[in-house]
């Protein structure tokens, strides 16, 4: 694994070099947008927590280059989404799809404040039963009183 | 009584899923590829570039289709176990030479030896990312139909080939 992250890293050396080099795209300043727009939704798979519009990484410059020949084919960002998603799986979203195996993940935090906020009313409950006032008897006003008095002629 | 067990429960829970967690490859991204037809391809040969592949061409049979190439570390920490893998005339292993230079893979075969029935040259990547590949190497488990039925990431070792890639081999041969 070590050696694999490794590689990875010197390629990734490798492709800051060219991506230096590489000549500006700016000559269809509509179409970089949009798939710069397009690249932002989308995970980089070799450096997990980047985007493929910021990746230096090779394969994000392969598949930018795919997205834009795909984009000048006329596909849709929805069609290039789906072409990719066949390909490498949900995990190149960022924002990943409402389904059966993702419930958990959408609807997991919602729970957890369901049951944190659960929690705090039955505890809130509880305490407020035992700071409740209990009324002191006839007896315990007196030696209450007794205290109190006792107090003030003392100084 | 609950007032110490219920936080110390929690605890505990949390540290079994960061223990789970820990031991989990961020890296090994299930693929979407599995049980469905290997995409097709036509590519040049790496050793005889006056002929092409084709996944159709290996129907009938089980083989494994390994992505290498010669700027690849963690290919030459695979290499050896898919040297002794031919000896063994088990199964068909088929290159995918991703990204490479034709002279630099040849060289790389002579230097390191040649387990390989044929390899396809995928010079700018695109069947790679029709297979999905994001971290050389990587090798698939092609069924006789055709059908992708395993994918290993990263370097094969002599323990994941014995433990699960040739059992799934042999069950896919009978």
């Amino acid at each position: 694994m070590m050696r694999a992250c490794l590689g990875i890293f010197f390629l990734s050396l490798a492709a800051v070099a060219q991506a230096i080099e590489a000549p500006p795209t700016a000559q269809d300043p509509v179409l970089e947008a949009r798939l710069n727009n397009l690249a932002k939704e989308l995970r980089c798979l070799v450096c997990q927590n980047e985007t493929l519009a910021d990746s230096h990484a090779e394969l994000a410059l392969d598949l930018r280059r795919e997205i834009r020949d795909k984009m000048r084919q006329g596909m849709t960002d929805q069609q290039i989404t789906a072409y990719l998603t066949q390909r490498y799986g949900d995990f190149v979203l960022y924002r990943p799809p409402v389904k059966s195996t993702t419930w958990l993940l959408w609807f997991g935090p919602f729970l957890l404040l369901i049951a944190a906020v659960g929690g705090l009313t039955f505890f809130l409950k509880r305490r407020r039963r035992v700071l409740e006032d209990i009324p002191l008897s006839a007896e315990e006003t007196a030696h209450l009183n007794a205290l109190l008095h006792a107090e003030k002629k003392q100084p | 009584m609950l007032r110490f067990l219920a936080p110390f429960a929690v605890f505990v829970a949390l540290i079994v899923f960061f223990a789970i967690g820990l031991k989990r490859d961020p890296r090994e991204i299930p693929s979407p590829l599995i049980n469905q037809q290997a995409p097709a391809f036509k590519l040049q040969q790496l050793q005889a570039p006056s002929k092409q592949f084709s996944p159709s061409d290996m129907l009938g049979q089980v083989w494994l289709f390994n992505v290498w190439a010669s700027w690849c570390v963690s290919c030459r920490e695979e290499h050896p176990v898919f040297v002794e893998l031919s000896k063994s005339k088990l199964v068909p292993i088929v290159g995918l030479n991703y990204k490479d230079k034709s002279a630099d893979a040849l060289q790389w075969l002579i230097q390191f030896g040649n387990p390989y029935v044929l390899s396809a040259m995928d010079l700018d990547g695109r069947v790679g990312i029709d297979y999905g590949v994001y971290g050389v190497p990587e090798t698939y488990v092609i069924d006789k139909q055709g059908v992708i039925r395993m994918k290993h990431i990263g370097p094969v070792t002599p323990e994941i080939l014995q433990n699960k890639i040739l059992p799934r081999v042999r069950e896919l041969s009978k």
